[in-house]
């Protein structure tokens, strides 16, 4: 009985490890371009361009290596778009990243159309068992036979941490908390806010890619299913800090999967449809820590970059 | 040197605001256009089908109504907030959980009289809506939360919630559907009045765009000659004036977010009530989003909605049979990303600057 509630909940946390994973990858570029002030609310958007092309990529020529770096560029591609409009001609944040994600969603339907009509089998992204430490209880299967994905993400999160400590991370915090006196310092303000919306774009396109080539392995309108927003979310919950990220995209993933695993428990449960509530809880706890931050005293604790959503002209006041 | 220079505008005229729109919407179609023909369609055949299709038949027409009855509702409201830069992105949760309300007031009062049913329903739907609008704005006002998040999670939130009954509790036979509604609860069609109006025969159509039509009068009168409508451009212009002025801007701003929640739950309660006749799963194609792009590309102002509105609906009744589902949303947001991008052009003018020694 004991050993069967542990392999239970081991795997649980290893789907919740799988499911976290494009979470977490889209969520550390939006951290990345948010904390150089750019706010993108098109991430689901992105996603799904992403998903869309990594998806025909790999159809196409048989490597989903190829389909995930092609992810990746769709994804750059639209952030070096929505850089061009918020960043070079300035325009609002908040209308101009639902226009991109407008353009992202359509456009993956529009492209992706021929690829939804004829479902078909690709070689998805192949799964890494590292010999004894897969062994571990409770933790080995969730994260070391897993997907690449997994992997990718956890890179990623290495590189994303670095904000806090590299000189880079410095000045992109710089950029985004005070962009004239990082002029000022001779930080390159404009480029460094293009590169980070361009990776941070990437970064979610890369996340799409991850989703229909480990994940759930096929082409539909919509594959995403509000992901993108849980990302945009996760970020303010994580406070624009990578490691923390990690963990919540973890918490989110699990309950993304719980509603599948409780199917089983539904007596328990009373109504097995409960689990349509559960979804509701990424997006009710971002709404809490949205409103946790306004008390006095952790105000500061969980402050978004203080440029987020304005654009820099130099020698303008805000 | 001689070269270019941004300088700041000074005054923005309204000629000026229409001909940036149309340039916008120009340039938008252009890249549409390439996009169709990456995707190996023939731009121009689907320009014209969805024109034909959406505004040149009368069949289209009243179709063309019925589709942008839902937009332009969520649009009037959303109009109120937006012109005191209080983004309420929330409009299709509010728009789903007004249908949700209305639907619960349907099947749990069939025996009513069709108007104090059509009636109730329509309160319901306002209610639901409008305490979805007044929870961003609340937290907003009280707490200085951003609306923009707050309003765009309850999307999500009021769409579980609709899951939740519409695959659970109200579910027909464990289809993601509701049992039809009873017939006191449709709204009256188009065909009804055949026996006057000949034309209208074969149209089921509802007449809800009719009431939207009204609605947005009324709200354009009432925008012109109420103080508290001109409190919101004053806030708009500026907060921090208006509080000075005596503007109880708190109050105001919850004001707004709520009446424009009703607005939105409104659209709701017409789409159940006029067109689908039940609640289901993805009954709304993102009405509440399109409504954003209207009332931006409507600059605000409620005849502006009107006309976006019903061009938008035509867009989405047109390319309703255009085979790759998402042209409508791809030009919707090209539309948008375009006229974002040109506001620029607004603000500032190209001046090319003199050479040092001419001057």
């Amino acid at each position: 009985m004991a050993m069967d509630t542990l392999s239970q909940l081991s795997h649980l946390l290893a789907a919740g490890v799988t499911r976290a994973a494009p979470l977490l990858i889209a969520a550390l570029g939006a951290i990345t371009a948010e904390r150089a002030g750019v706010l993108n609310l098109g991430v689901e958007g992105v996603m799904l361009l992403g998903a869309m092309t990594g998806f025909a990529t790999t159809a196409a020529t048989a490597n989903p290596w190829l389909g995930l770096g092609s992810a990746l560029l769709a994804g750059a591609a639209l952030g070096l778009l929505y850089a061009v409009v918020v960043v070079s001609l300035q325009a609002d944040q908040v209308v101009s990243g639902l226009a991109l994600g407008f353009v992202g969603t359509g456009l993956s339907a529009v492209l992706g159309a021929p690829l939804a009509a004829a479902p078909q089998k690709i070689v998805e992204l192949p799964q890494l068992s590292i010999p004894f430490l897969q062994q571990i209880p409770l933790l080995g299967r969730a994260l070391f036979a897993t997907s690449v994905i997994v992997y990718v993400a956890f890179i990623l999160l290495l590189i994303t941490k670095l904000l806090d400590a590299s000189r880079w991370g410095l000045h992109i915090t710089a950029v985004g908390e005070n962009p004239s006196a990082a002029d000022a310092m001779g930080v390159p303000v404009l480029r460094y806010r293009y590169a980070c919306t361009i990776w941070g774009s990437g970064l979610a396109g890369l996340a799409g890619g991850g989703l229909s080539l480990a994940i759930t392995p096929m082409w539909v309108d919509d594959l995403t299913a509000g992901q993108g927003w849980i990302a945009v979310g996760l970020v303010v919950v994580a406070r624009w800090r990578a490691i923390p990220a990690a963990w919540i995209a973890l918490l989110f993933g699990v309950l993304r999967r719980l509603p599948l695993e409780l199917q089983g428990m539904s007596a328990l449960l009373g109504n097995p449809k409960l689990g349509y509530l559960f979804e509701m809880l990424p997006y009710l706890g971002t709404i809490v820590v949205l409103v946790i931050r306004t008390r006095p005293g952790v105000g500061k604790y969980f402050a978004p970059p203080s440029a987020l959503g304005i654009p820099y002209v130099r020698g303008m006041q805000k | 040197m001689s070269g270019l220079r941004l300088v700041p505008r000074l005054v923005i005229t309204p000629r000026r605001q229409v001909l940036q729109s149309i340039v916008a919407l120009g340039l938008a179609l252009l890249v549409g256009a390439i996009c169709l023909l990456l995707a190996g369609l023939s731009p121009l055949d689907v320009y014209l089908h969805i024109a034909e299709a959406g505004l040149f038949s009368i069949d289209g027409l009243a179709d063309t109504a019925v589709c942008a009855t839902p937009i332009l509702l969520c649009a009037l409201g959303l109009l109120l907030p937006f012109r005191m830069r209080l983004w309420n992105i929330g409009g299709e949760g509010q728009l789903l959980l007004g249908a949700w309300a209305a639907t619960g007031v349907a099947l749990f009062l069939p025996s009513w009289p069709r108007s104090l049913l059509l009636l109730t329903m329509s309160l319901a739907a306002m209610a639901a809506g409008g305490l979805w609008g007044l929870i961003p704005g609340v937290l907003r006002v009280r707490l200085r939360t951003s609306e923009v998040l707050v309003s765009l999670m309850l999307n999500y939130v009021a769409l579980a919630w609709l899951r939740f009954f519409v695959f659970g509790r109200w579910s027909e036979n464990g289809f993601p559907l509701t049992p039809q509604l009873v017939k006191s609860a449709w709204l009256p069609r188009l065909l009804d009045w055949a026996e006057r109006f000949p034309i209208l025969a074969g149209l089921p159509s509802h007449a809800g765009f009719l009431w939207a039509l009204l609605l947005a009068i009324c709200l354009g009168v009432w925008l012109r000659r109420s103080p508290v409508a001109f409190d919101l451009r004053v806030i708009g212009d500026s907060s921090r004036a208006a509080q000075t002025a005596g503007i109880p801007v708190g109050a105001r701003m919850i004001l707004a977010m709520t009446v424009s929640g009703a607005f939105c739950g409104l659209a709701g309660m017409i789409e159940v009530a006029g067109v689908v006749h039940r609640l289901q799963d993805r009954f709304s194609p993102g009405y509440g989003y399109s409504a954003i792009i209207v009332v931006w590309l409507a600059r605000l102002s409620p005849s502006g909605v009107v006309l976006v509105s019903i061009l938008f609906g035509a867009l989405l009744v047109g390319s309703k049979d255009v085979k790759p589902s998402g042209v409508a949303q791809l030009l919707q947001g090209l539309i948008l990303l375009t006229v974002m991008a040109s506001e620029i052009g607004l603000r500032y003018r190209l001046v090319r600057t003199l050479p040092k020694d001419k001057i």
